[in-house]
């Protein structure tokens, strides 16, 4: 059942984004991806991670994607029809990168399979807080920096007049 | 673990060509470019996750967790970037701030 679930789940991640990734106007790109996010979130319950899954939905679809849509609207891009997506001489690099890339990892998957352990396994909001602030207490510290380097440094970029 | 962890590898993958491909393909355009890069992002939260699972860690959700914050300061960080440059130029085509001054 829960296999079932995952391959839909993946099926509309790799549609919503593929749709992204061809769509010609902005808003409609994040719109995809939004949907691609929520789904990405069902696939992180599956695998054990609620609080990830609760975490993407509240952070990505919820706040990253809402402060694209922000910006994009504040920005008055022009018109919508003439916003197109890139021409064939545009896409090609990106289309020989990718397939380099996935043929390098079809080849290493071909060749050696790691085992699958049997059984499922859940972490609950305590084990997880507990690993997170026991063993990776200073990654904490530095997330809160980095955060208040971020927040400082938007506020001076979007300040009005810049000395 | 309900899927193989292959399958789940053979996903984030996939997923990050398609950032990648946004990334480059759309690289006359700004916003275009980062949504290319939080795609990739994701993909490699995926790879944490799943390698979490299949191995019985929580190390992969956490490694996640701390991904999914840089992920929000470079977005705001560079969204507001964005919104200075439009500002300066009326346009977000990154072909137009190709000259640095001062």
């Amino acid at each position: 059942m829960e296999q079932i679930f995952f391959y839909i789940l993946a099926a509309v991640v790799l549609v919503a984004t593929l749709l992204a990734i061809t769509e010609g106007h902005a808003v409609h790109a994040i719109v995809y991806l939004a949907t691609s996010f929520f789904a990405l979130a069902g696939i992180f319950y599956l695998l054990g991670a609620p609080l990830i899954a609760v975490f993407e939905v509240i952070i990505y679809a919820g706040a990253i994607m809402v402060l694209f849509l922000f910006v994009i609207m504040m920005l008055d891009m022009g018109q919508p029809e003439k916003a197109r997506g890139p021409s064939l001489k545009q896409w090609w690099p990106a289309l020989l990168l990718g397939a380099i890339i996935l043929g390098a990892m079809f080849t290493l998957f071909a060749t050696t399979i790691p085992e699958t352990l049997a059984g499922w396994s859940y972490t609950d909001a305590r084990e997880f807080s507990r690993v997170l602030f026991r063993r990776y207490g200073v990654a904490v510290e530095v997330i809160s920096l980095q955060l208040l380097f971020a927040l400082v440094g938007a506020l001076y970029l979007g300040r009005r007049k810049l000395p | 673990m309900i899927v193989p962890l292959t399958h789940v590898l053979i996903l984030a993958g996939i997923i990050f060509v398609m950032g990648l491909a946004c990334a480059i393909a759309w690289r006359s355009n700004l916003i275009m470019i980062l949504i290319g890069i939080e795609i990739m992002l994701n993909a490699a939260m995926l790879a944490f996750v799943g390698g979490g699972a299949h191995w019985r860690l929580v190390d992969g959700q956490v490694f996640s967790l701390v991904i999914m914050a840089l992920t929000s300061s470079e977005v705001s960080l560079a969204l507001s970037m964005v919104v200075y440059l439009h500002r300066r130029k009326k346009t977000v085509s990154a072909d137009e701030f190709s000259d640095m001054k001062g």
